[in-house]
């Protein structure tokens, strides 16, 4: 085991597989000479050379649909759109030409294509540079969408995506690269669906994704610690499709669930795991799913305004206190 | 152009005229449904790029208006047609439709119905080729519409900056849905906004197959020469309207008429004709033996052909699951 950073991770998942497959090529604004604004593509430019490491013109939609259209011919292309806010730009291509393109040719044409984007609230970005979208990406019909909530699953999400016939989606997060964790030495693919237990308990889950995990784990720290109280978390690192099958496991086991999501509520990962819950487990429920979440605002510059903006662990704790009637 | 070529070229753009002017029939018989959009008036276009360039070698991809380029590359018409039909033989299945006309074999890389959207595919599709060292093309065709959008002038720079070898041509019919060219684009002709990308560009008449042919050799040579991308313009006119739901209100019936008179079938009939290489006895003959075809087969084929199941709905959204098991569920060997 390596212990390395959430950016490393993705670095060495492009230089294996880059060095095994002449195909596997990445592309993006800055990522080549540059080497990447989160440092994900370091020395890749060197090692293989402009042709499969291509520095793009700011130009999303474009190079966007160009590696789409590449990945028709058996390129497997790893499109970086280096804030998920430029993806608005990208979404015609990826959602009407890689997500549907295999159905519309009855199965003839595929576009096993990776995109990867940096999304949520960093340092006071402001309202076009803070987005999460994850609510965007995960109801197109032929997109798959995965988010890493730590360096293992970076690692591992990105092979699989890359190996995969399907086009995926992988949100990452601003504030995650230098966050260091453990990578197995041998090569290792993460699947691309399913969720994991993060942390086990019995009395309420807290499910989460991405940053929002270790908001969900500090949480379950301070409820044992402080109220006795034992919760489960729940990593749903694959958005598209959820894993209906481990949130039933778990809820039926707690019998009380909250779900954090840094993304705004309506049209998003809670709503979306509570209709799944409704529809699977709902007379196991002891009482009603809380969602906690960002207030619905553009982000706002100022400080103070930002984290009143931003849930975090605090917030989780409050919800599930409420939900156990202690607050 | 060798006679014989021209022979035969005539033929399938007799096919190609009577083959369209049936699925208009067949849509008011309500055996076609959705969008249909038309292609008589441009066979020229088509026919006169692909006669330059190799079908079912060199990769094509085009908007909405497909059935004939998809043809023109090698799809069975009784494929297209029963897509039409939405069955299961056609060539996407059922599952496109007339605007999603896909044939992988053949390279025709499909029919597209966002606006411009094919733009960076087939730059894609080019760089594809230009990674795997193949002798191939991309074409790229296209209305003048399409020039206004965005991906037009991103698709433009990378296609030049990266000297892709891909092909757009330009099927210039003077209208973008029922706005004309001039009240809705700066420019009207088109090769002149390429001009700044760097990348060779020509205009010509796009009704006479032999111009477009020749213009469209010059075009192919150089791309696949490796010298990068080429942009070709030609100009042409639709006879119908945009879709179906189009009345045309948009233009005069004089400039219509004036157009017909130009008709590209009967500019190549009337020349093979004065050239002794046909009557137009043969002419009718081949028209009538084009509609028994039509009749006979394509529509026989698509009548006859059964609907896809209900229970095959959820086919064709991802890859085969049990190919795909290793890496849905980490288990790789």
């Amino acid at each position: 085991m390596a212990n390395i950073m959430y950016w490393e991770a993705i670095q060495r998942a492009h230089d294996e597989e880059m060095a095994r497959d002449p195909l596997v090529i990445c592309m993006g604004e800055d990522i080549g000479v540059a080497g990447g604004t989160y440092k994900a593509t370091k020395g890749l430019y060197e090692k293989y050379g402009p042709l499969r490491v291509m520095d793009t013109p700011i130009s999303e939609g474009g190079f966007t649909g160009l590696g789409i259209g590449a990945s028709f011919l058996g390129v497997r292309p790893i499109i970086e759109i280096m804030s998920v806010n430029f993806a608005w730009l990208a979404m015609d291509q990826m959602f009407n030409s890689a997500a549907k393109v295999r159905y519309m040719s009855g199965g003839q044409l595929t576009a096993p294509c990776v995109f990867r984007s940096a999304g949520g609230a960093a340092h006071q970005l402001g309202a076009q540079h803070s987005a999460r979208m994850e609510k965007v990406f995960m109801g197109i019909a032929g997109l798959r969408v995965v988010t890493p909530s730590n360096p293992k699953q970076a690692y591992g999400l990105l092979k699989s995506a890359i190996r995969c016939d399907d086009p995926v989606f992988i949100n990452e997060h601003e504030l995650m690269y230098n966050m260091k964790g453990e990578v197995p030495d041998g090569e290792y693919f993460h699947p691309l669906e399913g969720s994991e237990v993060a942390r086990s308990g019995t009395d309420v889950t807290l499910f989460g994704y991405n940053i929002s995990v270790h908001w969900c784990l500090k949480a379950a720290e301070i409820l044992d610690k402080q109220y006795g109280i034992s919760a489960e978390v729940i990593d749903l690192y694959s958005l598209a499709p959820l894993d209906r099958e481990g949130i039933k496991k778990s809820v039926s086991k707690t019998h009380r669930a909250v779900i954090a999501e840094e993304d705004e509520a309506p049209v998003g990962v809670g709503s979306e795991v509570i209709a799944i819950i409704n529809e699977e487990c709902f007379f196991e429920l002891d009482a009603a799913p809380v969602r906690v979440h960002s207030a619905l605002v553009p982000q706002p510059y100022n400080h103070t305004l930002e984290k009143a903006a931003i849930p975090d662990h605090e917030d989780v704790v409050k919800a599930v206190l409420k939900l156990f009637g202690k607050a | 152009m060798k006679i014989e070529d021209k022979k035969r070229v005539l033929r399938e753009m007799v096919l190609h005229r009577r083959f369209e002017e049936r699925c208009y029939q067949a849509y008011i018989e309500r055996k076609i449904g959705g969008f249909l959009h038309l292609y008589p008036g441009q066979e020229a276009c088509c026919n006169g790029v692909m006669e330059a360039a190799r079908p079912g070698h060199d990769y094509v991809i085009t908007g909405y208006r497909d059935h004939v380029h998809a043809i023109k590359c090698g799809a069975d018409p009784k494929a297209v047609m029963a897509e039409l039909y939405g069955k299961e033989t056609g060539s996407s299945k059922g599952r496109g439709g007339s605007m999603h006309i896909f044939d992988g074999d053949k390279r025709f890389m499909g029919g597209y119905a966002l606006v411009g959207g094919p733009f960076p595919l087939a730059a894609g599709i080019a760089k594809a080729i230009q990674l795997k060292g193949g002798d191939e093309i991309a074409i790229c065709f296209l209305g003048d519409a399409a020039n206004n959008q965005g991906v037009f002038h991103e698709t433009l720079n990378m296609a030049a900056l990266w000297k892709l070898p891909v092909l757009f041509v330009c099927e210039n019919n003077l209208y973008g849905i029922g706005t004309s060219i001039e009240r809705s684009t700066a420019v009207v002709h088109q090769h002149k906004r390429v001009a700044a990308y760097n990348i060779p560009a020509d205009e010509c008449d796009g009704q006479d197959i032999e111009i477009v042919y020749e213009a469209a050799r010059k075009a192919v040579d150089h791309v696949r020469s490796g010298n990068g991308p080429y942009f070709l313009e030609l100009m042409t006119y639709r006879y119908r309207g945009h879709s179906m739901s189009d009345s045309r209100g948009y233009r005069s019936r004089e400039e219509e008429e004036l157009w017909k008179q130009r008709d590209p079938i009967f500019i190549l009939r009337d020349r093979l004709i004065k050239d002794g290489a046909m009557t137009m006895a043969d002419f009718e003959t081949l028209e009538k033996e084009t509609d028994a075809y039509i009749e006979n087969e394509v529509i026989k084929f698509s009548e006859e052909s059964p609907e896809p199941r209900v229970e095959d709905l959820e086919k064709y959204v991802f890859a085969d699951r049990e190919t795909q098991l290793p890496w849905l569920t980490g288990k790789a060997a």
